[in-house]
């Protein structure tokens, strides 16, 4: 899976950040059929969790209801330099993780 | 003549229908009382089509360490899956704003529900007008 992060290089202890994550995935309903008439089975990233420096700071737990691609944005304090780590896993059980690092100043 | 008649039935059916989010927001809630007001669903007035519909969920909290937003659910009472996501946030949030893309089965009213650190629940509508459902073989 292709996901894109994208939050400031840089920040202010205690400012607020905005965190966007684009995952490449097809959420599929299950309500779909394929050209040969078979359903296609539901498929969606079901949970995503955002640590920040090992701490959880964010959480979203998804269904059908969550759009092709899902693309979320949030916020969190920058409190520390480190990593900001993703990790979501699909109803296929497969899991995939994504970072990106923050200086704080 | 008749399917006037039955028209008029199906109107006044759908007129007294219970609402159709009641038993789910009674489940997420336990039971308590959720009031209408500081959490905001933005989104476009009228969607082209449901298969991807920005949406802003907005809750006024000052998201201090001892009042803050522990989550918001986000509901549609005609999509097959009426539980679209539940966000889970937090003092650490500093602002308590969520952005997604969502799915939707025509034309509908979106709820979304927020729970603050105190145990209160409160809840906000959008009303969405899509032209081309998300579901065209679900139906």
């Amino acid at each position: 899976m292709v996901a894109r992060v994208d939050l400031p290089k840089t920040a202010r202890s205690g400012e607020v950040i905005r965190v966007r994550i684009a995952i490449q995935h097809p959420m599929e309903t299950g309500f779909r059929f394929d050209i040969s008439g078979r359903a296609v089975p539901k498929n969606v990233i079901n949970l995503l969790i955002c640590r920040y420096n090992g701490e959880e700071v964010f959480r979203a737990e998804m269904s059908s209801g969550i759009a092709a691609n899902p693309l979320l944005q949030f916020y969190t304090i920058a409190r520390a330099s480190g990593d900001l780590v993703f990790e979501w896993v699909d109803d296929a059980g497969r899991r995939d993780t994504e970072r990106a690092a923050i200086a704080v100043a | 003549m008749l399917s006037g008649l039955w028209a008029m039935a199906a109107g006044v059916a759908r007129a007294q229908q219970p609402d159709p989010l009641a038993p789910l927001i009674q489940q997420i809630t336990a039971g308590a009382t959720v009031t209408v007001g500081r959490i905001k669903v933005v989104t476009p007035r009228l969607a082209d089509n449901g298969h991807s519909v920005p949406m802003t969920l907005t809750v006024e909290s000052p998201m201090t360490a001892d009042d803050f937003v522990r989550s918001i659910t986000l509901l549609s009472p005609r999509n097959p899956r009426p539980l679209m996501a539940k966000f889970m946030l937090g003092p650490h949030s500093g602002r308590a704003e969520v952005f997604t893309r969502v799915r939707l089965n025509g034309t509908q009213i979106v709820v979304a529900i927020a729970q603050l650190s105190d145990g209160s629940f409160w809840s906000g509508t959008a009303e969405v007008e899509v032209t081309e459902s998300a579901c065209l073989d679900a139906g």
